[in-house]
C-alpha cells in the first residue's frame, strides 16, 4: 500500500500506476452534482484545489450542539461528474479525483495533460471510510446545495482506495469494459 | 391493532445497518475465492469489514440510503391510514438520527424535504389479506444501482434476442456488462419477464424480496437464474469493476403475463449492500419475529 499526503506531490502521483492500493493522509474536500456544475461554470472555489484531492461524495453528517459527526461517508458513481471534471481538472490543478464506478475518457485526458489521477473508493464501505475521518475542517454551499451535496472539507488518516486512472491515461474501467464486451461477444453467438 | 412508531424505527435502524444472512454468508463466500493481493480481493476485505462494523455501530451500511420501499401485508381490517402516517413519523425520527440520510429533492426546484418525506416518497406497496397476520418488508435501495437497472423491449435487434427465454437472456447479459462496476458490484438481480413498463420493473424490485438460498419454484426460471449465474460471473467484471471472479452474487427471475403486442424484460440491479429487512408484528404492533 502506498501512503500520499496532500498536498499532493505532483512526482509522487506520477509514480503511481492503475491496481495500486493507496491510503490517503491530509485533506479529503467533498464535490458531487451541484458543486461540480458550480466549478464547471468558473465559479470560484472556497477552498483553494490546487494539489487537492476531490471526494465525490454525499455523506451523512450529523450535527452534535454545534459538532460535526461523520456518520457514513462511502462515494457516490463518479460517471455523473464525467461533464464537468475535465475543465475542474484544468482550472484548479486538482492531482486527484477519488470516488466509485470509474470516469470516461474526457476524464482520461485531462488527468494524462494535467498529472492527475483517479482514485476508486470502496462502494458502499460508508462505515469503513467514516472511520478515516479524523475531523471536519469545514463546510460550504451547506444551506444552497443540501447536506449531501455541501462541500465537506474532511481530515482524513489512512482513507484507502485503488488507483483506477493513472497520469498516463491508462484506466482499468476502459480495459475491464473491452475485455467483458468480448467475453460478451462469446457468450452471445 | 396498534401501529407502534418505535417498532418502524428499529426496522429501519436494522434494515440500513445489516445486512440479511442470506446475503453476509453469499458475500463472505465470494470473499474467499478472490485472489489474495488482488484489487478485487481488497474491495471484499474492505465490504466484508464495513459489514461488520455497520452491524456494531448500528450505523448504515452505505452513506445512500436510497429509495424506501415498503411492502406491507396487513388483515383487510386494519387502518390504513395510521400504518401510514406511524411508519413516516418513524422515518423522519430515522432521519433525525442518521440512519438515513436527507434523501428527497424536489426535481424542480433541487430542495432537499430533510425528512426524507415528500411525493412519491416513502414507496407504500400494501396487500390485504383475509387472514390476521401483519408482515412488514422494508427495501432501502440505493441510487447508483437504480441507475444501472434497465428494461428491454423484445425483439431487439442489436441484442439479436428474440420473444423467447434466450432473448430475455441475452437482455440480462447485456445488462451486467452495461453495468460494468457502477452499481457497486457484485450485485443481485431482480429480473421480470413479461408484464408492461411499469408492472415490469414493479415486479423485478419485488423479487429482491425473495431470499437467494431459496431456489426458484418455477423450473425454467430456475435454469436461467443458474445460467445467468454462470455466464456473468465468466464475464470478469468482478467486485467495483475491478476484474476478478465475482461480478453477480445472486439473480432471482420471476414472470408476469404479457399482451399479445409487448414482450418486455425489466432488469432492476442491487448492489451488494443489499438493504431488505422485515418483520412480523403481534397485536400490540410490536416485533413478533425477523423475516429475514
Amino acid at each position: 500500500m502506498v501512503i500520499l499526503e496532500t498536498p499532493l506531490s505532483g512526482e509522487v502521483v506520477k509514480t503511481l500506476n492503475v491496481g495500486d492500493i493507496v491510503a490517503i493522509n491530509g485533506t479529503l474536500i467533498t464535490a458531487r452534482d451541484l458543486l461540480s456544475k458550480h466549478l464547471y461554470e468558473g465559479n470560484a472555489s472556497p477552498i483553494p484545489l490546487k494539489s487537492q484531492a476531490l471526494y465525490h461524495c454525499g455523506p451523512i453528517v450529523l450535527d452534535n450542539n454545534g459538532e460535526w459527526e461523520v456518520v457514513a461517508a462511502g462515494p457516490t458513481t463518479s460517471a455523473r461528474q464525467e461533464p464537468f471534471a475535465w475543465k475542474i481538472i484544468e482550472q484548479t490543478g486538482l492531482k486527484a479525483l477519488m470516488g466509485k464506478g470509474g470516469m470516461g475518457e474526457k476524464t482520461a485526458k485531462a488527468c494524462k495533460e494535467h498529472g492527475c489521477i483517479y482514485l476508486h473508493a470502496i462502494g458502499g464501505a460508508a462505515q469503513l471510510l467514516a472511520e478515516k475521518i479524523t475531523k471536519v475542517k469545514s463546510v460550504h454551499f451547506l444551506e444552497e446545495f443540501g447536506s449531501p451535496e455541501a462541500m465537506w472539507e474532511f481530515e482524513v488518516k489512512n482513507f484507502p482506495a485503488v488507483v483506477t486512472i493513472d497520469t498516463r491515461g491508462n484506466s482499468l474501467h476502459h480495459d475491464i469494459l473491452s475485455k467483458s464486451e468480448k467475453a460478451l461477444t462469446a457468450l452471445l453467438p | 391493532m396498534q401501529w407502534n412508531t418505535e417498532t418502524f424505527l428499529e426496522l429501519i435502524r436494522t434494515t440500513s445497518s445489516q445486512l440479511p444472512e442470506d446475503i453476509e454468508k453469499t458475500i463472505t463466500r465470494a470473499q474467499r475465492e478472490e485472489e489474495k493481493g488482488s484489487a478485487a480481493r481488497f474491495a471484499l476485505d474492505s465490504i466484508v469489514e464495513n459489514i461488520k462494523l455497520a452491524k456494531e455501530n448500528g450505523r448504515p451500511l452505505c452513506q445512500d440510503t436510497g429509495s424506501i420501499h415498503i411492502y406491507a401485508t396487513l388483515p383487510k381490517d386494519a387502518d390504513e391510514n395510521a400504518f401510514r402516517e406511524a411508519f413516516c413519523l418513524a422515518i423522519g425520527s430515522a432521519t433525525e438520527k442518521g440512519y438515513l440520510r436527507q434523501n428527497s429533492v424536489d426535481p424542480i426546484t433541487g430542495k432537499n424535504s430533510g425528512n426524507n418525506l415528500g411525493p412519491g416518497s416513502p414507496a407504500f406497496h400494501v396487500i390485504r389479506h383475509a387472514g390476521n397476520q401483519t408482515e412488514i418488508r422494508l427495501l432501502l435501495k440505493g441510487g447508483g444501482c437504480e441507475n444501472v437497472s434497465a428494461q428491454y423491449a423484445l425483439p431487439d435487434k442489436h441484442l439479436d434476442a428474440f420473444r423467447d427465454i434466450e432473448g430475455a437472456r441475452r437482455c440480462i447479459l447485456d445488462a451486467v456488462v452495461k453495468a460494468q462496476g457502477k452499481g457497486c458490484a457484485p450485485g443481485i438481480l431482480g429480473v421480470c419477464i413479461g408484464g408492461d413498463r411499469t408492472t415490469g420493473y414493479e415486479f423485478s424490485k419485488e423479487q429482491l424480496l425473495r431470499k437467494l438460498d431459496e431456489p426458484n419454484e418455477d423450473a425454467v426460471l430456475r435454469k436461467l437464474e443458474e445460467d445467468i449465474m454462470r455466464d456473468a460471473n465468466e464475464l470478469g467484471i468482478g467486485p467495483m469493476g475491478f476484474g476478478g471472479k465475482t461480478t453477480l452474487l445472486g439473480c432471482l427471475i420471476g414472470k408476469l403475463n404479457r399482451i399479445p403486442a409487448s414482450y418486455y424484460v425489466s432488469v432492476t440491479y442491487m448492489c451488494w449492500a443489499y438493504r431488505r429487512q422485515g418483520v412480523r408484528l403481534d397485536n400490540d404492533g410490536k416485533i413478533a419475529e425477523w423475516l429475514y
